[in-house]
Order: C-alpha cells, then structure tokens, then sequence
C-alpha cells in the first residue's frame, strides 16, 4: 500500500519570558511542570485517533513557545513517540525552532541524535537596543555565540527569523541587521513585520501613542530593500515572508500553502487531514485535563471553503496556483470559479498568469490580504 | 355621573420634572389599580418611550377619587407628548382638558419647557394651577421656585403643594387641589354631538380606536357619526373609557366626558388629530376650533443596508404609518443607495424614534441620508416647488429664489454661559428678538432661527456650551427669502446624490471642507488614490484624498493556523460586504451619516 505524506506540528508553550509583541499563550513552567507536558503530549500522539500506518512524514516541525527552552530529553522522547506511530521517510525535514540564550548543555548533541536536521533561530534585529525593546532576552552577542555553537554541532540546514517594522526601526538600520545576518550565511532567512496585537504590551504602549511605529512608506522601503539584498545574495523568496537558498526552502511551510495533510499536537495546534480541520484548544489548563480531546475549531471544509483555501494559501507562494492542481482536487476550472479575480488582478498588475500557473507580482505581494479577501464568498 | 363631579386635566412640565411620576402616583392614590397592575409607569407604556424617559403619544386614564367631602369624583387625566416635534398633537390634548398640573422641579425651577407648555395651557384657556415636586432633594428650593412661578408666569405659587412624587409626599394634597382647581365640564348634552379627537391607536382587531373629549351631545352603540375635516361617516361599534391600561367599554358617553369610540375604521388617515366627531344624522353647526392638518418639518431618505429588504423595509414603514398619521413616505431612488424611501417627520426626535423602530422592531440596517427641511423653489416661469430631496432641485438658471422655514425659539440659559449661546445662535445665522432676564442670574433669549441650522445637532451644541444648564422650545413662524445652494459631494470624480444638501450660501465652503475632511476618516483606504471633492454648481470648493494603501503586513502563520488567518481575511471581506459601492469606490454606510456630525468638534 502507497503511505500518504504526512507533516507534523508539535507546540512546545514555554518561554523564559513573553516578548513584547507575542499574544500567544506561553508559560514560564518550571521543569516539573514541563515533564508533565512531555505526559500529555506523549499521551496524545498514542491516541491520536488515525492510523499511523497509512501515512509516511515527510516533515515535522516543533515550535514554540521555545523548543529550546525545554530539556532536550523531552524532544527526544517526543520524537522517538512519532517515530512509534508514523514511519518516516528517509529524508524527512525536521525542524526545530530555537531561541538564543536558552540552551542547555549538550542539548545540540541530542537534537541532533534524535533526528533534528534543520534549526530556525529565533534572533528578531542585530541591534541590542532594539532587542531590549522587543523584550528578547537575549543580546547580539548571545545570537552569533548560539549560531555559531550550532554550526559547530554540524547542523547543515539553519533558518534565522528577522522581525521589520519594530518601532524606530529606518530601512537603513534594518539592513545593517540583514548584513550582519547574511555575513553568517544561513540557508534560509525569515522576515516578519511587527503586528501590534491586542493583549500585548506593545499594544498598550501604542494605545498610549507610546509606540514609534515605522511609517507605511518606510515600511515598504524596507521590504523593497529586503527584497533586492537577498535576491542578489543568493536568496530566493519562495512565499511571502521566506527566503531561501536554491533547495533549503522549508519544506513544512510549504505543506501549509499547499494544503498537504498536517497534524498539530499540544494546545492550540493546528490538523488538517483531507479537508477536515481541527485545533486543539488554546487554554493549557484544558489541554492538560484531556490532551487532545477538546477542541477550539473541528470541521469538514465545505467545496467552496476548500477553494477558497486554495488560493489564498497557495498564493502566498511565489510559485502560486495551478490551474491543472485545481482541477485535479475539484473537477472544475479555476476560471469558472474565480476567472472575474483573477483577470481584475491581472488586469491590475497583481497578479501574473503564465501557462497553467497564477502568481502574484511583488506589487501583488505587497498588497496580499486585500487581493485575497476577494477569493472570500 | 353629573358633569360637576368630573375633572378632566393633565399635568404639564419640563422633561424629567416628574410629570410621569406624578401621574403614576394619582392613578395609585385613586385605587383603581392593584399593585400587581401597576406597571412601573403606567402612561408610558411603550418600551422605547420609557427608555427615552418622554412620552410619545398621549394617552389617558380614568380614576375614581374619593375626596375628603365624600363625594366620588372621575379624573380623566390626559397625557400630553413633551417634546417640540409634537407640538400640535400638545395642543389637541390640551383642548381636551380643562385644567392643567403645573409641575416645576423644585431644584431647578422653571424651563424654556415649562413656560412654552404653560403658555400653550393659558392660550387654551386652561386653569393651570401649580405643584412644586422633588422637594426631597437636598438642593431643593421650593419657596425660590414658588416665587419664580409668580413672578415669570404669574399665577399664584405660595400655597403650591410642595410634593415628592418619587415618595409618594403630598400626594393627597394634589387630589384635593384637582377637585377644588380644575372647573368642571359644562358641555350640553341635548346638543348635537361634538367631540373633539386628541389621540387614535391601530388595532388589527378593532381597527382604529378613537380618543375624545365629548364637548357637547352623546354617543353610544350604534350612532352614525361623521368626522368633519375628512367627511367620512361610520357607524360606531363600541364606546367605552380609559382604564388603567386598557379599554373599558359602556353603554354611552355624555359631555364632559373622556373616552373612546370603535367603527371599524381601516385607515388612521380618516381619524386626524384636532378633528371634530359629531352626528351623521344631525351634525353640529360647526367644527371645533383650532384643527390643521400636520405637515413634516424634517424629511430625509431612508434605504435598506441590503437592498434585497427593500420590500422589508416598506412592510415596515406600512406598519409604523397604522399607528403614526404623521409619518409620510414615497419611493426613490438613488444611484448611490439604490431603492428606497423619501420620509417625512414632524421632527429630529421623531425621525430618530422612527429610525429605531425600524431597526429595532423590525430588525432593518438602514442607511439614512441627511435630514433636511422643505424648502420652497421659487421658479423663474413662475412656478413654486416644495423641495423634500436636494436631488431635485432645478437648474440654478431656472430658480428665481428661495424661501427656507424659519423657526422662534426660546432659550433659557443661566448668564454664566449667555455668551456661548449667544454665540451659538449667532453661527445658526440666528436673530435675536429678545432677551428678558429672569432671575438675576437667569435669562431668557429669544431668536428667530432658519429650521436647517437647528435640525442636525443644535440641542447638542446647546447642553455642550451651557454644559447641559440651557433648555430650548421652538415653534415654526414662517418661510423667509434665503441664499442657498446646493452642494455636492464627488468621491472618485463621481457624483453621490445621497450626500447632497442645501446649504446657506456663506456656510458652503466651511460645510464642504468638512464634509470631505469627514468622508476622509470614514471611507477605507483602497489600492488606489480616491479624491474627495465637494463641490457648488459644479465648481468644486473643497478636496481631499484618500491615500492608496501600498502595503499590508507579512504575519507570521503559526503552526499552520489557517482559521486565524482566514478570520482575518474575513474580517476584510465583512467590512466590504456593509458598504456601498460608488463606481469602484466601497463607502460604509457610516459615511452618509457624517454630515450631521460636522459640529462636533465644539
């Protein structure tokens, strides 16, 4: 029998402390409490009511939260549990997210024994003082010192993620960030815009006018200038936000846009299997009660709601759309059911159609969630 | 029961003076209610009339009272609506009475309110006699206010119940007062019938219920009866009295009395307000004195925010007219809004009450355009137009002139604050025709002020300026020669008919920099500039631009959350679906509105 591919998500919620900007749930969580949750996630990836043997994972992913954070015998144990139920391709991506100044001793040696073959640091600015202002915890310093420990480790796949739009923040000064970041050449770079979400201190700053917000132009200077530095360093933008060297795109993003099947352990993580979508609960005290079994959002995507995932996720990607994808999922043709879009953001100059693929324009990029909300019925 | 043992009356007052309570607490006193019967306020029993805290429309109640000699007496109190909007349905329910409670809080004294209300009372040749409530109070000043009462209005205030309504004080005092006070009815029952109509309410099952005051004559079961002003004859199926919350009906009703008739009448339109009822077979000589067909002050269009209620919104607007003679309304329709309806009003508060009924009774989102008054086009072939819809209006070259409303309005304010009012009225284009003081530190101002520049949010400006000491009556006085235009509102160089208004010459610039600096906040930027132009015969006056908006964020996707991503993008589509398109421009229905909040920066 053929395995289906499969990716998994496994969600780690400690953090030594919450940044300024973060409105998910974390907790500071004391050992004792983390080897309970290494119990309960344990305990729902035994129970996790598909049958392991029909899938084969191509990816998984533990995020956080800080992965890091936690010790690094739990991410073993958690990966030896999923070996258990799923086989695993040979060469499956597995990534992991850490964040400077969490380490633990020998921990690089275990993740990598365990499997770990891609690391995502968490590193946000090269500048101490925006840092601080994030509420990182860690300095430059702590960054390059934690890289580099990594690269000695032999890690061959590391992704940095790059936070723009921090308060004070000039295009010029985010780019001495990115150069520093690029003298180190990493395989993959992440750039994410600071959203000011309700819950956060950051919020309460902006609400008081606290907060010294880049404005629109020069945020998009920035991402202009993003743009250019890494595509003429060698790195491509394959969605969005990511940017990688020829083959070290993340696989596990990809998945997402793609709408392959994914399974999310831990509160508040994300499933879809075939069009069915669920996700955990949020609140880790009813997670820990029955792990797994309460959910927050559990339903069957009607055709129309898969459609419309189609294109705004896939067209999130640089690749985009295709037409013949399309038609294979839904028997029907991409133009009968958005051919007024999609010429209107041609038309536009958002969107480019070349043979059966349609992908948006940096223009359209800049733009995405506007020209997206038009899939919306 | 004889005519000397009835006493038909009603209490006048200032809003929130207690006129309610005081109401509630006579029908108590007078034990024909239980306590169980006894809503919270018996008159105002419509749920947006108690939130509002005014009555609506008036209605009235028949007591039994045993006074202090022995005898039983009948009250019928009639309650009168408190608001300016409804002036004329006041006087109808005065002239049904033949006295009147003067209630006047005993804090703050008399009210540009009280005195119109009691003039009204005087003209009407009432007996007013007056109460001093809310004596509880710790900033009472009953002895200051009784002597206000003689001085300004001049009737006799000394011996003045000092009353709480609120705990039921000095109640029994105001019974008495209304026995010895109020002249009892002298009609002539061997004369043909005369009554005179002050109220009716839609039943579905009975059809219009009608309320009067028989003047002179009879009327029971049977009779042929004829309404004067619309001609149009019924025979009467039900006679009957106001008890506490319902219909009581008997055998006949004689002069002097209060009560109400059934003819199985379809249509309110045949039943007006102030008109005479009398005898099909021997009809009165001539008609009471005093009735005229009311007219809307304020008109404004009203359109469903989902043009699919359309027929919705007529059902409604049908159903609201049953019980609301004086709420008129015609299809139109407008390029921007697509169908809907031109309204008229007896006023601001009426509007606004219509407004909420439809949203809240029948569950409609409207879109409302701005409120304006009639206006009358003088044409140069010689014609006159009344103007209800700014979209109307000729071509400059075919207008001779212009006549706007023009209101007289009295405002009592304390002379702290004279100035800023003074000021206020003054930016109304207002003109002084008096200024007495009251008190030494109390002035009342009187100004004759275009309707157009009172409608929007004068009474708010007012109680901001005078912070909330001023209080303000109006009445209509005439049309007056104006210069007005007609300004224009272009949004992406294209013309939106529903945010047109008249304006005075001299306050268009001002009124277009506004407007367009308003549509600026309200209308969500797009991938594309949008100008914003206002514009007098076709000569724009006033830009703005609504930026293009040149970039969105790159979120994070955590874990593959799909559903927080697709909320948002929800989000987005959601806005959108509550607007409204013009040419390519979406426009929330906020933005029809703005311009009636333009003000309100003071």
């Amino acid at each position: 029998m053929k395995k289906s591919p499969l990716s998994i998500y496994v969600h780690i919620p400690f953090c030594v402390k919450k940044c300024s900007y973060c409105d998910f749930l974390s907790l500071a969580g004391t050992e004792e409490e983390m080897e309970h949750y290494l119990t309960a996630v344990l305990r729902e990836i035994e129970e996790a009511e598909e049958s392991g043997l029909q899938y084969e994972v191509q990816t998984v992913y533990i995020g956080g939260g800080t992965p890091s954070r936690v010790p690094p015998h739990l991410i073993a144990e958690i990966m030896d549990s999923l070996r258990k139920k799923y086989t695993f391709a040979e060469n499956a991506e597995m990534s992991m997210e850490m964040n400077p100044g969490t380490m633990k001793k020998d921990a690089l040696r275990i993740y990598r024994e365990c499997g770990i073959n891609r690391l995502s640091i968490g590193c946000q600015s090269l500048n101490d003082e925006e840092l601080r202002l994030l509420g990182r915890i860690h300095t430059v310093e702590d960054f390059k010192k934690t890289y580099h420990e990594v690269r000695e480790a032999g890690f061959k796949n590391v992704s940095v993620d790059l936070m723009s739009s921090i308060p004070g923040q000039s295009a010029e000064k985010f780019r001495s960030s990115l150069e520093g970041i690029l003298a180190l050449k990493p395989e993959h770079i992440s750039v994410y815009s600071l959203i000011v979400e309700p819950g956060t201190l950051f919020y309460s700053k902006y609400e008081k006018g606290e907060l010294d917000l880049p404005s629109e132009e020069s945020v998009t200077e920035t991402d202009r200038m993003v743009r250019d530095l890494l595509s003429e360093r060698g790195y491509k933008r394959y969605e969005i936000s990511n940017y990688a060297r020829d083959g070290y795109e993340c696989r596990h993003n990809l998945v997402y846009w793609n709408r392959g099947d994914y399974r999310g352990f831990g509160p508040g993580a994300a499933s879809l299997i075939g069009d069915h979508r669920f996700t955990n609960i949020r609140s880790y005290a009813s997670y820990m009660e029955h792990p797994g079994k309460t959910r927050e959002d559990d339903f069957v995507l009607s055709v129309r709601d898969a459609m419309e995932e189609f294109m705004f996720l896939g067209l999130r990607t640089c690749e985009g759309v295709s037409a013949i994808d399309f038609y294979r999922y839904f028997g029907q043709d991409i133009t009968d059911i958005f051919g007024k879009i999609l010429e209107k953001q041609e038309r536009d100059g958002y969107l480019i159609h070349k043979g059966e693929r349609y992908s948006y324009t940096d223009e359209g990029l800049e733009v995405s969630n506007i020209l997206m909300s038009e899939y919306l019925e | 029961m004889q005519q000397d043992h009835i006493r038909n009356f009603c209490i006048i007052a200032h809003i929130d003076h207690g006129k309610s309570t005081l109401a509630d607490r006579i029908i108590e006193k007078t034990g024909l209610l239980t306590e169980r019967e006894m809503q919270e306020q018996v008159l105002d029993n419509m749920e947006l009339e108690r939130e509002r805290g005014i009555t609506i429309k008036s209605q009235a109640v028949r007591t039994v009272y045993q006074a202090k000699n022995g005898e039983e007496y009948i009250f019928n109190l009639i309650d009168t609506p408190g608001h300016v909007d409804f002036n004329y349905e006041v006087s109808r329910a005065l002239a049904a009475c033949d006295g009147a409670i003067l209630i006047v809080d005993a804090a703050q004294g008399i009210e540009a309110q009280t005195l119109a209300n009691v003039y009204l009372a005087l003209d009407h040749d009432l007996d007013v006699f007056p109460v001093i409530n809310k004596i509880d109070l710790p900033s009472a000043e009953p002895e200051r206010v009784a002597q206000e009462i003689e001085d300004v209005i001049g009737i006799e205030a000394m011996d003045a119940p000092r009353i709480s309504a609120k705990n039921g004080i000095g109640i029994e005092e105001v019974l008495e007062e209304i026995v010895h006070k109020i002249p009892a009815p002298s009609g002539d029952v061997n004369k043909p019938l005369k009554a005179l109509i002050f109220d009716s309410l839609y039943d579905p099952y009975r059809g219009v219920i009608v309320f009067m005051r028989i003047m002179d004559g009879s009327i029971k079961k049977g009779d042929k009866v004829r309404f004067m002003a619309t001609g149009s004859e019924n025979e009467v199926v039900e006679v009957g009295y106001f008890g506490a919350g319902r219909f009581i009906p008997c055998d006949s009703l004689e002069a002097g009395m209060v009560g109400y008739f059934t003819a199985s009448i379809k249509d309110l339109k045949e039943t007006r307000v102030g008109d005479t009822v009398t005898s099909a077979v021997t009809p009165c000589e001539e008609a009471l004195p005093g009735y005229r067909k009311v007219n809307s002050m304020v008109y404004c269009g009203i359109y469903p925010a989902d043009s699919a209620r359309y027929p919705d919104l007529r059902d409604a607007l049908e159903k609201l007219q049953l019980n609301d003679a004086s709420l008129t309304f015609e299809p139109e329709t407008s390029a921007a809004l697509g169908f809907g309806f031109r309204c008229g009003f007896l006023g601001l508060l009426h509007l606004d009450i219509i407004q909420e009924r439809l949203e809240r009774e029948y569950d409609l989102d409207l879109v409302t355009t701005a409120p304006g008054v009639v206006y009358k086009v003088f044409k140069t072939d010689g014609t006159e137009m009344d103007l209800t819809n700014p979209a109307n209006l000729p071509d400059p070259s075919e207008i001779e002139h212009m006549e706007e409303p023009i209101v007289s309005a009295e405002i009592m304010v304390n002379t702290e604050y004279l100035g800023a009012i003074i000021g206020l009225c003054q930016e109304r284009r207002g003109i002084q025709t008096g200024m007495d003081y009251i008190e030494t530190t109390r002035v009342l101002l009187k100004y004759d002020l275009p309707l157009n520049e009172i409608i929007y949010d004068f009474f708010d400006a007012l109680k901001s300026r005078s912070r909330g000491y001023a209080s303000f009556d109006y009445e209509m006085k005439e049309y007056r020669t104006s210069e007005l235009v007609k300004l224009d509102i272009l949004i992406n160089k294209e013309y939106v008919d529903a945010l047109s208004f008249i304006v005075f010459k001299d306050s268009a610039y001002e009124r277009g920099r506004k407007m367009c600096e308003k549509l600026k906040d309200e209308i969500p930027r797009h991938l594309f500039e949008i100008p914003i132009q206002a514009a007098v015969s076709g000569k724009v006056i006033a830009r703005e631009t609504v930026r293009a908006v040149r970039k969105d964020v790159l979120a994070k996707c955590y874990g593959g959350d799909i559903s927080r991503k697709k909320k948002l993008l929800e989000k987005q589509k959601e806005g959108k679906k509550k607007m409204r398109s013009i040419g390519t421009v979406e426009v929330p229905k906020e933005a029809f509105l703005s311009v009636l909040k333009l003000d309100s920066d003071n």
